[in-house]
């Protein structure tokens, strides 16, 4: 392209949720600062080994997804005939530019992971123009390779300068934080070695990943040729964004309730049991299935007002996520009313009632501050749990939309390429590893949260 | 006991009519059965006739309500409210919108998926009690903080993988077991070993971790201290004095969930090829079949209820300080 693509940002409602929900997450933890007890318990939870590891691959996550949520349209060339600049179908996103190479280097077919040569055999004419059948070279996977026989020493050679450049990146990164760690974090009791290794494995993976991933398929093709680890990259969006929505999103109604029917009891009481006994006695998933079916119903019975895929796919991405919320928050709201039943029976609020002190304050100053390590334990735990769900749900066919990509579409695929033969074992394996890392990392965070804030110790029963 | 028994009973019927009134709401409701039709006809560009034809075929043309038309008591029983969500309160399922009848399949499917679940539930306790008991054994030590980052592991992967890598190696590549597939009778156990060994593996991780907490609230009471000081070996004590204790909130915890054990698992059932009643409920799911989706969560609210109220019996049972009040 000569002339200069100009760019227009694209917000979906789904991108000003989660830039929203972080931000609030920010101005939560905030003010957690305030009481000197919840520091306290969080320098507890980042003094561990596993708790600040097990962030710190979190939030490498995290900050994935939000690059992901930035979308744009590129413009298109402009053509003879028309001046006005076109902006193209395709919605992009930040991390798109970044791995812009694993995007664009499509092939046919399944290939594996590093193949040179496609994974099916193709007919070819060779230099006499005679027939044959062979397998062909892939499009983009390996094809700067005068030689297949070079294969091995450029993929080593590649990592290396690959590591090297990793390695000065993180020396870099470790100088910053040595000498944040001088100026501003001395009093903060990290565990830097922890910290240090963390950090210069995540970016050695990441320098490897986009320079191996430029040129070679590091975990193969699928089978329309999409690069398999360009795919699970972008449904870390997906799982993460599934996530903190869903989970922020059965916040509210468990708090109201629970702290409302464990403070004002009688009638109240008895509306919020009845509501989450009749919600809880219906089996989760099939609550679920049957609420995505009827947002299926809409979207097929309402075409007009989803004409881009992308928007569909996002409209019935946070359908799902409400419908996750919405059906999840009865076990949190039956904590909450437990402790808040115990807790309006001690003397300071009694005190408070007996000093006239509104039962709006009472609530807000006595009550919420001291149930919110049930909400913040669970904040986490639930984090993992949703990420799970979202691949049993796509798998059953009520997860997200087919065109979104996602860890539970990836394995409801690897069914029939499992079974032919040879199989194709890759896209499900780099599901599996990303999908396990980020959960593992999560439920370890979990743990840590746990141990430090849930009174009863570590290991206490939820 | 059997006045309480009843009373329960009876404070179950209002959750049960809610659920139903939720069910109705979701299916008739927010999405009408001409959209249903539309749906199931094949989108837009279906024939009116064809849409009358389909309803009237499934009752689905009847009034939500109240049919102004009918007489008698018909003014309340020929509705779609009645005939549909009324009618599970007796257990009469109806007919599927495929036109073949819900209730026998029930009572055929149901097996199947007993045999996957039943032996599931109980090794699933032995090895998980076993294995809390020797994390308990070893505790504050390396052992431990491994045991627990292995349980932590284990369930931070779907069952999805554990199904599908399992298929994979011991059906596809070592040949041990069938991929898939089901037969009656004792033929069975070729193709239910897998699953059961795959819901027990899937249930280590969380189990665990929720009975070695159990144990270890015990472990510091005055009667392990007691018989401590005594001279029992730990050994004794953790298997005479602590374990009968400890089996109070685990054997309650799982009576929740031995009603729910007739709806089989969605997921062991559709990999594994097994009839029951999972895969009944995926593939009404799948095929978008309202009448047998519904009556899947009647019959799941109804285990569920049930299973309540056997926790609370069991209670009673086992611990006698508890009253039934």
């Amino acid at each position: 392209m000569t002339e200069p693509t100009t760019l227009q940002p694209v917000l979906l409602w789904s991108d000003g949720l989660i830039f929203l929900l972080v931000a609030s997450l920010l101005a939560f933890a905030a003010t957690l600062r305030r009481s000197p007890q919840t520091r306290q318990k969080w320098a507890q939870v980042f003094r561990s080994r596993i708790g600040v590891s097990s962030f710190m691959v979190v939030c490498a996550y995290v900050l994935v997804a939000l690059l992901d949520s930035v979308h744009f349209r590129e413009s298109l060339p402009a053509t003879e005939h028309s001046a006005d600049v076109h902006y193209s179908h395709s919605i992009r996103s930040v991390l798109d530019l970044l791995l812009h190479d694993m995007q664009e280097g499509t092939e046919t077919t399944y290939s594996a992971p590093f193949a040179i040569y496609s994974f099916s055999k193709e007919n070819m004419l060779d230099e006499q123009g005679r027939l044959y059948r062979d397998f062909p070279r892939l499009a983009h996977g390996g094809a700067h390779l005068a030689d297949p026989a070079q294969r091995a020493g450029d993929i080593l050679q590649r990592s290396a300068v690959a590591l090297v450049r990793g390695a000065l990146l993180a020396a870099v990164l470790l100088g910053l934080l040595a000498w944040l760690r001088r100026r501003r974090l001395a009093r903060v009791g990290l565990p830097w070695r922890a910290v240090n290794l963390t950090l210069v494995a995540l970016v050695l993976v990441s320098t490897w990943v986009l320079e191996l991933g430029s040129v070679y398929h590091i975990l193969g093709t699928d089978q329309v040729g999409t690069d398999v680890l360009y795919q699970s990259v972008k449904s870390i969006r997906t799982g993460v964004l599934i996530g903190t929505l869903a989970t922020l999103l059965t916040l509210p109604l468990a708090i109201v309730l629970g702290i409302g029917a464990g403070y004002f009891k009688g009638a109240v009481d008895d509306v919020v049991q009845y509501v989450y006994t009749t919600l809880n006695s219906i089996p989760g998933i099939l609550l679920i299935a049957a609420s995505v079916l009827l947002i299926d119903v809409y979207i097929q019975t309402h075409p007009e007002r989803f004409e881009l895929t992308v928007v569909r796919a996002d409209f019935k991405f946070l359908a799902l996520c409400f419908i996750l919320g919405l059906t999840s928050w009865t076990t949190l709201c039956r904590l909450l009313r437990a402790e808040t039943l115990k807790i309006s029976q001690l003397e300071y609020v009694r005190a408070a009632q007996a000093f006239g002190v509104s039962q709006a304050r009472i609530i807000r100053r006595h009550i919420l501050p001291n149930v919110m390590h049930l909400v913040l334990i669970s904040l986490v735990l639930d984090f993992s749990a949703f990420v799970m769900a979202e691949s049993v749900l796509s798998y059953i066919g009520v997860g997200v939309d087919a065109s979104m990509m996602s860890w539970g579409n990836m394995i409801n695929a690897a069914r029939s390429e499992l079974s032919r033969d040879p199989s194709v074992w890759w896209s499900v394996m780099s599901a599996f590893i990303l999908m396990v890392v980020l959960v593992l990392a999560a439920n370890l965070f979990a743990d840590e949260v746990r141990a430090a804030f849930d009174p009863r110790g570590a290991g206490g029963r939820r | 006991m059997l006045t309480y028994i009843a009373r329960r009973l009876l404070y179950a019927l209002p959750i049960l009519f809610g659920v139903n009134v939720l069910t109705f709401a979701l299916f008739f409701l927010v999405n009408t059965p001409e959209q249903m039709a539309q749906v199931q006809l094949g989108g837009k560009f279906t024939s009116p006739e064809a849409v009358a034809n389909w309803k009237a075929e499934r009752g689905y043309d009847r009034p939500l309500f109240i049919n102004r038309d009918a007489a008698g008591l018909g003014v309340l029983t020929d509705t779609i409210f009645f005939e549909k969500s009324v009618r599970l309160f007796v257990f009469d399922f109806g007919k599927s919108d495929e036109g073949r009848n819900i209730g026998a399949e029930i009572r055929e499917r149901m097996w199947p998926s007993l045999a996957i679940q039943v032996p599931t539930l109980i090794v699933g306790i032995a090895v998980n009690i076993s294995f809390a008991l020797v994390v308990v054994l070893f505790r504050a030590s390396l052992f431990e903080l491994a045991a627990m980052v292995l349980c932590i592991a284990l369930f931070s992967i779907s069952t999805v993988f554990y199904i599908i890598g399992s298929q994979f190696f011991f059906g596809k590549l070592w040949h041990l077991v069938p991929v898939s597939g089901y037969l009656e009778g004792l033929g069975a156990v070729r193709f239910l070993l897998l699953p059961i060994i795959i819901g027990v593996v899937a249930g280590i991780g969380a189990s665990t971790r929720l009975y070695r907490s159990i144990f270890l609230e015990e472990i510091h009471r005055d009667y392990v201290r007691t018989a401590r000081s005594k001279g029992v070996s730990e050994l004794q004590v953790l298997f005479r004095h602590l374990l009968p204790n400890a089996m109070i909130p685990i054997l309650t915890g799982v009576v929740v969930v031995i009603p729910s054990l007739f709806m089989g698992s969605l997921l062991m059932e559709s990999f594994f090829g097994i009839p029951g009643l999972g895969s009944y409920t995926l593939d009404a799911i799948q095929a978008q079949d309202f009448a047998i989706v519904r009556s899947m969560v009647f019959l799941g609210s109804v285990l569920y209820i049930a299973g309540l109220l056997l926790t609370d019996i069991s209670y009673t049972w086992v611990d006698p300080r508890v009253r039934l009040s």
